[in-house]
Formats: C-alpha cells, structure tokens, sequence
C-alpha cells in the first residue's frame, strides 16, 4: 500500500518537474541553445547515480561490469558537458569597450 | 550517512540544477549556470558514493577516472564538431540508462519475485527500450554527421519502411508487456535481452531514413530520449533526483525539438517518417536561367556603398573556415560607418543555435546577432545582403513554391534587400538538394570562390579604397 503512494509520488515529481523544465528553458535565450544543449547533455550524466550503485555495490561480476561501463559513460557526459558549455559560453562577448572612436 | 542528509542533499542538486538551466537565459548569467550545475553533479556524486551499500571502491575510481580522460579531449572539439559530440554524448546517456536497467532486472531476478513488481518491470522496459535505442540512434546521428565513410549521408529508404519501424517498436513492446506480466518465469531472462537486441536495432533504423537537414531536429529529439531514458531509470531506481534531472533534460530537448520543427514547417511525425531530402527536385525556374557572376572588385564596390548591411551566415562558411574572416569584413565595414547585422536562420548550422557559437568564436558581438523574427522586416531597408554559405534558409521559393519540399519553410527575406551577395564555392544544389531561385534574380550577385580566400580579397579590397 505504501508502496503504491510512493509511486504516485514519483509520477507527480516527474509531471511538475517537467513542467518547471518546459517553463525555464523556454526562456533560454535562443543566442544559446547549442551550450543549452551541452549542458543538460551534462546534465543527463545524472545517470551516474543509478551507475555508482550497480558499480560499487556487493553484486556479481558481470552486474558491476555493466554499472562500470554506465558510469564511464555517465562520466565523460558530465565532464565534457560541463567544459564545452563553459569553453562556449566564454566565447560570448558584446562590442568590446568602445575603442577610442575618432568622430569628429 | 542518514537517509535525510541523502534525500536533503539531492533536493539541493535538483535546484541547483533549475536554476542552472534558468541562468542560460541570458549570456551575462549563463556562466553561473555552469558552476551551479556542476556544483550540483558533485553533490549528486559523493552523496551516492557514501552510501554505505558501495563498497568496490577501486571500481568505481576506475570507472570515473577513465570518463575524465575521455571526457576531457571530447570537450576540446572544434566547434564545428560540437554536433558530433552532442550526438555522442546523447549515445553515452542512453548506453548507461540501458545498462543500469539491464543490471537492475537481472539482479532484482535473482534476489527474489517480490522486487520485480509490475510498476518497476513497466519503468525496466520503458527504461531499456529509450536507453538502446537512444545509444544506437545517437551513435548513427553522429556518424552521419562526422561523415563517417560507412554511414550513408542521404536517406537511406526501402519499401514499406515505416511499416517495418513501427512493426519492430510494437513487437519490443509486446514482448516487453510479456516480461511485465511474468517476470520471474523461468523464459524471461532469455527474453529481456531480445528486447534489447529489438531497441538497438530500432534506433539504427530510425535514423537510416533521416537526412543531413533534419539532423538539427533529431538531435533534440534525441535529447529528450536520453532525458526520458534518464527519468525511467528514477521510477526503476525509486531516486528522484533522476526524475527531475532526466525530465528537465527531457523538456529541453522536447523544445529546442519542436523549435526546429517549426522553423522548417515541418511536424515531429514528418521528421522521422518522412525521409526529407531524398528526392532530387527539379531546377528552379528549369534550366537557362541566368545569374550574374561578381568580381571581388565589384562586390568590395557596393559593399562600400553600403549603409546597412545583412550577413547570412550558413553552415557553408563554416566550413569553408571563413568565420574569423567574416569578422575582419565586419569591423571594416564598421570603420567605414556601415551598420552591419548578423541574420541567423533557427536551423542555421547543424543543430540548434549552431551558429551563435560559431560566430562569436570568431568574436562577433552577441548583440549583432539577430534571429530570424527579429531582423526580416529590416531587410528592405537593407542595402546589402551578404549571404556566406547559407541556402535553403535563404530560398524564396519557400514562400510561393508549392512543388518545392521546402514550400512553406521560413525563410530570411534576404530577397527584399536592395542587392543581393551570394558567396559560394559553385552553382551546386545545398544540403537538402534544392535549387534556389535567388539565384536568378536581376539583383543578385554571385561571387563564386572559397568564402574565405574571398571575404579577406574583399577586406583587403575594402581598406585599400579607405587610404
């Protein structure tokens, strides 16, 4: 019974989640959805949770061979996510300090 | 660690991770966005690490020090690789939601029947079909967009296609409801990989029939399935952390997904099914049609003229490496008082916001960049358009052109500008196999060359008319 209330709690987090999700993103600026895209790309390396407990837990070999390989790939989504959004993002400059303008 | 301090410190992430997203609104504050989301991960990480049922640390170590040294050299790609790599991370989120799901169905198997209840069994499949088939998906987008030798770049179609797709996805979900409702018959163990072997196969053949125009889209879209794969996981793992995280993934790539489907008039069902870019369509306007080939000396000779002026970047000059030449143009033509404006098409570059990156690596002000509702009306006041490497987008037979695959598509009304400049390597069609008439028109020069080799003749052009 308790168990049947937790899994409606879980529907309910993900529905308001998701919408929480479609109101802040559709506010990112459009100059920006290719960093967008690389940060929820580290973002989704979320997965790593669920892949540090099938790696590190007291399972069978081939169970926490497969937790290894999601964790590996669960890794480089975040570290590659997070250094190209912000390689990018650095990229993003207005005009430079008005330059000694010679106008008369 | 006590079960409150867990649940306390993902709560903390899962905001972070809002307000991570909320900051990219504007460039200012985007950068915020990223301490604030690895600042979340980190928690995320060392919370679950110290849980007391994690004990092969070594492994663990090992695991994530091998994704740091691969991690690393895929974040220093060059930014016209940025699709490729966003393709493959997409690949890795799926690879490990599948394997993680695969992992928790053969272990809750052997620990006993009362863990596989139907709501876990039902998140499993869910979980294993988006996971592999988001891992073999991706994979092919990344392929094609690297293009990989192997990997056909034009769509690739046979008869009854989409008949085989769907039949291939109902059949991994009947044999998945098999499993739901026997999870622990002595067959299920045998059965749940050819659910596997179903989604990887599915996720090859999704992507065959999709050409090199809809790959902005299907990245997204993949997006959302690497978010969703990720949500999955959290119903399977009861961790809600990865429910709100995977869902604002998945929100975001539904979005950017639909944005890009709107900016090329197209529905999602279109997209996947409807093998755009196939067919090679007839001339604009049938053959004998005349355009007006430019010198550098003529095009550097109105461009001096000019008062306001519209680049059109497209994927083209990238390619051709010319951004940072683009910039030169750009601050000589400020020095000679010209106004100059960026145009951006949404499907500009090979996935969404493509081109912003790519310009402002070569410096350009974010401000001078403007989106296609923003900077259409001011084309007729423009005096030049100068169109680098960009087609489709710039193609007015979208608007009148009923025969035309692209009927329909916005376009940027580059034609509404008093001259129009066309750089281009040669008179062949563009990525989606199209003609385009504004070629043709009386006021439209072409300057045929590598857009690089010419924009710094022009530049160079340009400032010896200034001394």
């Amino acid at each position: 019974m308790t168990e049947t209330l937790d899994y409606w709690s879980m529907l309910y987090v993900f529905v308001l989640a998701a919408f929480i999700g479609l109101g802040v993103i559709r506010r990112v600026s459009r100059l920006l959805h290719t960093p967008l895209m690389s940060i929820t790309n580290a973002i989704s390396g979320i997965a790593v949770i669920g892949s540090i407990i099938v790696t590190g837990g007291d399972f069978p070999r081939e169970i926490r061979i497969m937790g290894a390989i999601a964790l590996f790939a669960s890794m480089t989504n975040i570290v590659s996510g997070f250094l190209i959004t912000d390689r990018m993002l650095k990229m993003f400059k207005t005009d430079r300090k008005p330059k000694a303008d010679t106008r008369s | 660690m006590s079960n409150a301090i867990v649940q306390l410190s993902y709560l903390i992430a899962t905001v972070l991770f809002i307000f991570a997203l909320h900051w990219m609104n504007a460039p200012a504050t985007a950068r915020r966005g990223v301490f604030a989301g690895a600042g979340a991960m980190l928690i995320a990480i060392l919370v679950t690490w110290a849980q007391p049922e994690v004990v092969h640390h070594g492994w663990i170590i090992g695991a994530i020090a091998a994704g740091v040294l691969v991690g690393v050299p895929l974040s220093l790609v060059p930014l016209t690789a940025v699709p490729q790599r966003t393709a493959l991370s997409h690949a890795f989120g799926g690879l490990a939601a599948g394997l993680v799901g695969t992992a928790k169905y053969y272990l809750w198997f052997a620990e006993g029947p009362a863990h596989l209840t139907t709501f876990r069994m039902v998140a499993i499949i869910v979980e294993i079909i988006l996971g592999y088939l988001t891992f073999t998906g991706s994979l092919m987008a990344a392929g094609k967009l690297q293009e990989v030798k192997w990997i056909p770049q034009r769509p690739v179609t046979y008869p009854f296609q989409n008949v085989v797709n769907i039949g291939l996805l109902v059949l991994a979900g009947v044999v998945g409801a098999a499993l739901t409702l026997n999870p622990t018959a002595a067959w299920a163990p045998g059965l749940f990989p050819v659910v596997i072997l179903l989604a990887l196969l599915f996720g090859v053949l999704l992507i065959i029939p999709i050409g090199g125009a809809d790959m902005p889209t299907v990245i997204a879209i993949l997006n959302s399935y690497a978010g969703l794969a990720a949500v999955a996981m959290g119903f399977v793992l009861d961790n809600k952390l990865l429910i709100t995280a995977g869902a604002l993934d998945g929100a975001s790539g539904l979005i950017l997904a639909i944005i890009m489907c709107k900016a090329m008039n197209r529905s999602f069902l279109n997209v996947l099914f409807g093998a755009f870019g196939q067919t090679q369509p007839v001339k604009a306007g049938g053959d004998g049609k005349v355009y007006k080939a430019e010198t550098i000396e003529g095009g550097a000779q109105v461009l001096e003229q000019a008062s306001l002026v519209v680049i059109v970047p497209g994927y083209g000059m990238a390619v051709a490496q010319a951004q940072h030449k683009v910039r030169e143009l750009y601050d000589q033509l400020k020095k000679r008082g010209a106004t100059v404006k960026f145009a951006i098409h949404p499907v500009a570059g090979r996935m969404p916001g493509h081109m912003n990156v790519l310009l402002a690596e070569a410096d350009i002000p974010y401000d001078k960049l403007y989106e296609m509702d923003e900077i259409n009306s001011e084309f007729a006041q423009a005096d030049v358009a100068l169109v680098i490497g960009a087609n489709d987008v710039t193609n007015p037979a979208a608007r009148h052109d009923q025969s035309s695959p692209i009927y329909g598509m916005p376009i940027l009304n580059v034609d509404h500008a008093r001259t129009v400049m066309v750089i281009k390597r040669g008179m062949s069609p563009g990525f989606a196999g199209i003609d385009n008439e504004l070629y043709y028109m009386d006021k439209t020069l072409m300057l045929f060359g590598d857009a690089k080799v010419f924009l710094s003749d022009i530049v160079k052009e340009l400032a010896a008319v200034r001394a």
